[in-house]
């Protein structure tokens, strides 16, 4: 700024903006540390492409993203899926004698239960059912309740009205009795149903923060900018105003997987969610309560697995929440 | 740096005299990436009845310096060097100590009258407040001060006011409630940073009548921050002009704005367009050849635009307004706020509906077109906003953000897409490496180029620019505008100019609009609107716009007063003879402070 006569290309420097509260990120110093050269800096990219290379340098993302992938793995092969066998010899529904009380072997490394069964295979199963079931809700609320926001928030009007009335109806029917009702139904389904069901009842957060965020989002002038130059509603509301919206819409969809994981515990608690001998990790976890100070090992690896489970989805949403939004520049300070 | 002071040896007074002085006033702030020097060393005193105006673009820590006066600076700011007001130094005060200060020895005005009122308190509580708090008046007493300092600010019906919500007044009223609250515990000092910045110029005009008066009546020291160099001129005694941190000139008004030493100060001032000097400033704009019978790039014809509000009768915001745009002419539109020139360029672009009237754009109406016509026609017609940062979208990098109009409209693949960005990057003189850059990355300046490359980008034949360069600093604002010019040359499209700043529109306009209220009031050649106006309210709006030379400032402000006097209208000041006898202060117990003996001078009233 300091060339007057800006001949040069370049000739508005950045510079830090210090305000009276603080320094202003926006224009200043957020630009100063973003003016470090990017490898292949002459090379061009899409905002996709931009976002991949965000994503990728975020250690804790890619780390949990690694975890995940091998409890994924492991979870699958071991014990394999329906038909087909998996490389861990025992199953879940069998009982083995016992061997001690059942404390970690190497023959069972997870430990035995009350009854013998093999534990590494109980919680192998569960890990299959809980991921499925948490993954499963967390894909449809997400996808139900950021299509029903986005619209509600863009179109107004009737529109408007008639969606979130509807979220209040859902919103005002306790959601254990709702669940338990449709997962009732569901059940006879299976483990399919269910998520279904759970992920049709718990939309009704996300759609009220999504609408919230489309409506301050579309009256925003690069929106308008967008529509002066003739882009149609649905490129609007994919390019311009989804991407913004999805730092809350990430947020909330970790939230949502790690509240799928709780709700299907308290609904397998109940007795309306995933049914023995059939098991999930809530459900191992409800079953052996009572053992805890007796056989903590029954406790400890279900526990465990939930926690890693959480954790990691909550370190690569936000990971993706950083590679959305340029103004994070966390993996570079 | 040096400061290069040019104060004349019998200006320049004893140091012990001074309400505000700064010495060697450093301050750093520490962020996360690194420290950041903010103030770097400078030195500079306020005396009283005197106007320093403190200048310098964004970011030359000019706000910095004013708020170590009142010991408002955030946490993390390391401040060294000595502040003093009146005889206090302010790093040496505890938090009660400052409490007492601010206030009764100085006081702020803000920029934004809207925030820095409360709009859940009324004006006589926020009023009452400050007085209450320093033990100047209680209860009614308070508010019968209040009423009176009301009244003084030239606030008609002050009891009226008094029950009322900031909401309730206009900009002008509530900046003279600020000014008010400031005068209010009676300071020795004001520090007002960019008091009239988010003001019209009329209004602007009353509220620097208004501060002037304060200093001659009350005789405080006025802190003035600024980048209008017509404020500086119209106001100032003495000019700072600071540059990154350094003050790196000084000197009295004349000096500074008529003879400046430093290369700064000379570029700063260069870069200042004058109301009357006509275009070619910032390189010479073709003279338009209108052919006759050639169908005009936008023609309006009795245009009403009319926002409909829930139960209560719609709201009419433009009024039966007709113009045209010839093909290859910049058409300025002015007016003051809620004249509706923003909204007649929304509607130009189509994203607002006619009530009745017809707006056709190349003899299309767009009333009548179905959606298939009106996407071609948006083709033709590109839009830059004011605020840059408002109209970039934040997730979108700055390739993809020029690109999407061929992507929209389907125009080339990927590779000639690209090519086309980069020509219009250089065009808009941006290296070309802003490809992969998010709009945070860039600056003020930086990121208006990009919104008019994108408005570029599929050679419209007409661009609709609302204020595109009032949110940038003067120099960028000058490279924007010559830029601009240069495009305009090389394109020839036709452009709707819409701005509140008359010199700008001197400077780059054919033809020029006047708007007020929704109606026009006076259209025509630039020459004969800006040079020769001949409606009232064109000559006053005229009158109000502030040039940044003193003398002829001081003569424009005299002709001013003259012409409000001739039209019946009141010249604002502050009314101290009001029905209490004297400066109120005198007949409230309590308020016999330390200050009187400073203002010997107004006692009489």
């Amino acid at each position: 700024m300091s060339d007057t006569r800006n001949t040069a290309p370049n000739g508005e420097e950045y510079q830090p903006i210090p305000t009276a509260s603080g320094v202003d990120v926006e224009g200043g110093v957020g630009a100063v540390v973003s003016t470090e050269t990017l490898p292949g800096e002459d090379k061009s990219y899409s905002q996709g492409q931009l976002v991949r290379r965000r994503f990728f340098r975020h250690r804790a993302a890619i780390f949990s993203m690694i975890m995940l992938a091998l409890i994924i793995i492991v979870a699958f092969t071991s014990i394999g899926v329906g038909p087909l066998p998996g490389w861990w010899g025992k199953g879940y529904v069998e009982q083995y004698p016992k061997i001690g009380t059942g404390a970690p072997t190497w023959e069972h490394p997870f430990g035995q239960d009350t009854i013998g069964k093999d534990y590494f295979a109980l919680v192998m199963r569960g890990t299959q059912r809980s991921i499925i079931i948490a993954i499963g809700v967390g894909l449809i609320s997400t996808v139900i309740g950021t299509v029903i926001g986005s619209l509600a928030g863009f179109y107004r009007g009737w529109i408007e009205s008639v969606l979130m009335r509807m979220t209040d109806l859902f919103i005002i029917i306790p959601l254990l009795v709702l669940a338990a009702v449709l997962g009732k139904i569901a059940s006879s389904w299976g483990i399919w149903g269910l998520t279904l069901m759970l992920g049709l009842v718990t939309w009704t957060g996300l759609a009220r923060l999504v609408r919230g965020e489309v409506l301050s989002l579309r009256e925003r002038d690069f929106v308008v900018a967008a529509r002066a130059v003739g882009t149609g509603t649905g490129r609007i509301i994919f390019k311009h105003v989804l991407p913004n919206a999805v730092g809350t819409i990430i947020v909330s969809a970790t939230l949502a997987i790690a509240a799928a994981v709780l709700l299907e515990t308290s609904l397998s608690f109940l007795g309306y969610g995933v049914l023995p001998p059939d098991t999930s990790l809530g459900l191992l976890i409800s079953q052996y309560q009572t053992a805890f100070t007796t056989r903590p090992w029954l406790f400890w690896w279900p526990g465990l697995l939930i926690l890693v489970i959480a954790l990691s989805v909550n370190f690569i949403g936000d990971g993706l929440r950083d590679a959305f939004d340029p103004r994070q520049n966390r993996t570079k300070a | 740096m040096t400061t290069l002071d040019i104060t004349d040896a019998e200006t320049v007074s004893a140091p012990g005299d001074s309400v505000l002085s700064f010495e060697d006033l450093e301050v750093t702030f520490g962020t996360d990436f690194g420290d950041i020097h903010a103030v770097k060393g400078i030195t500079l005193d306020v005396r009283p009845g005197e106007v320093v105006a403190l200048v310098g673009e964004s970011g030359s820590g000019k706000s910095v310096t004013s708020m170590t006066a009142l010991g408002l600076l955030p946490r993390n700011a390391r401040v060294r060097g000595t502040v003093r007001v009146g005889d206090q130094v302010v790093g040496g005060l505890d938090d009660n100590g400052l409490r007492r200060m601010r206030g009764n020895d100085i006081a702020m005005v803000f920029q934004e009258p809207m925030t820095a009122l409360n709009p859940v308190l009324t004006i006589g509580d926020q009023l009452t407040e400050a007085l209450q708090l320093h033990g100047i008046a209680y209860g009614k007493q308070a508010m019968q001060r209040a009423a009176e300092l009301l009244r003084m600010v030239g606030i008609p019906e002050p009891e009226r006011r008094l029950k009322q919500y900031p909401h309730e007044l206009s900009g002008g009223q509530r900046q003279r409630v600020v000014i008010a609250m400031a005068i209010s515990c009676d300071p020795k000092v004001i520090v007002a940073d960019e008091p009239t910045t988010a003001l019209d110029v009329t209004v602007q005009a009353d509220i620097l009548d208004l501060l002037r008066s304060l200093k001659e009546k009350l005789n405080t020291g006025i802190l003035l921050i600024t980048h209008n160099m017509g404020v500086v001129a119209d106001m100032a005694d003495r000019v700072a002009v600071m540059l990154k941190g350094d003050l790196v000139e000084m000197g009295t008004a004349d000096q500074v704005l008529n003879h400046p030493q430093h290369d700064y100060t000379k570029r700063l001032l260069a870069a200042v367009p004058h109301l009357g000097a006509g275009r070619g400033q910032f390189g010479e704009i073709a003279p338009v050849k209108t052919e006759v019978g050639e169908t005009p790039a936008l023609d309006l014809r009795n245009l009403v635009i009319e926002y409909h509000r829930l139960g209560k009768p719609s709201f009419r915001a433009v009024d039966d307004v007709s113009f045209q745009v010839a093909q290859g002419e910049i058409v300025g539109l002015v007016g003051e706020s809620g004249s509706g020139k923003s909204t007649i360029g929304k509607c130009a672009l189509g994203l607002i509906p006619a009530a009745s009237g017809s707006v056709s754009i190349l003899d299309q109406d767009f009333g009548r077109l179905r959606r298939r016509e009106l996407k071609d026609l948006r083709k033709r017609i590109g839009v830059v906003f004011q605020d840059p940062a408002a109209s970039l979208n934040p997730r979108l990098p700055i390739g993809e953000a020029i690109a999407e109009p061929l992507v929209v409209h389907k125009v080339g693949d990927d590779k000639s897409r690209r090519a086309r960005v980069y020509e219009l990057l250089d065009a808009v003189e941006l290296p070309r490496d802003t490809f992969n850059r998010y709009p945070h990355e860039l600056s003020g300046g930086q990121r208006q180029r990009v919104s008019v490359a994108r408005a570029l980008t599929l050679e419209p034949e007409l661009l609709v620019a609302d204020e595109p360069t009032s949110a940038l600093d003067v120099s960028v604002q000058a490279s924007v505008l010559k830029m601009f010019t240069a495009l305009q040359e090389r394109y020839k499209f036709a452009c709707l100019f819409v701005s509140h700043d008359l010199a700008v529109v001197d400077m780059l306009a054919h033809r020029v609009v006047v708007l007020q209220n929704g109606k026009i009031v006076e259209q025509g050649l630039r020459e004969d609107v800006l040079h020769n106006p001949q409606e009232e309210y064109t000559r006053r709006l005229i009158a109000a716009a502030p040039v940044p030379e003193p003398v002829e400032q001081r003569r424009r402000r005299e002709e001013r007063h003259k012409l409000l006097a001739d039209l019946g209208d009141e010249i604002a000041e502050l009314h101290i003879d009001g029905p209490l006898d004297g400066p109120g202060r005198r007949a409230v117990p309590g308020s016999e402070g330390g200050n009187a003996s400073l203002r010997g001078g107004y006692t009489g009233g």
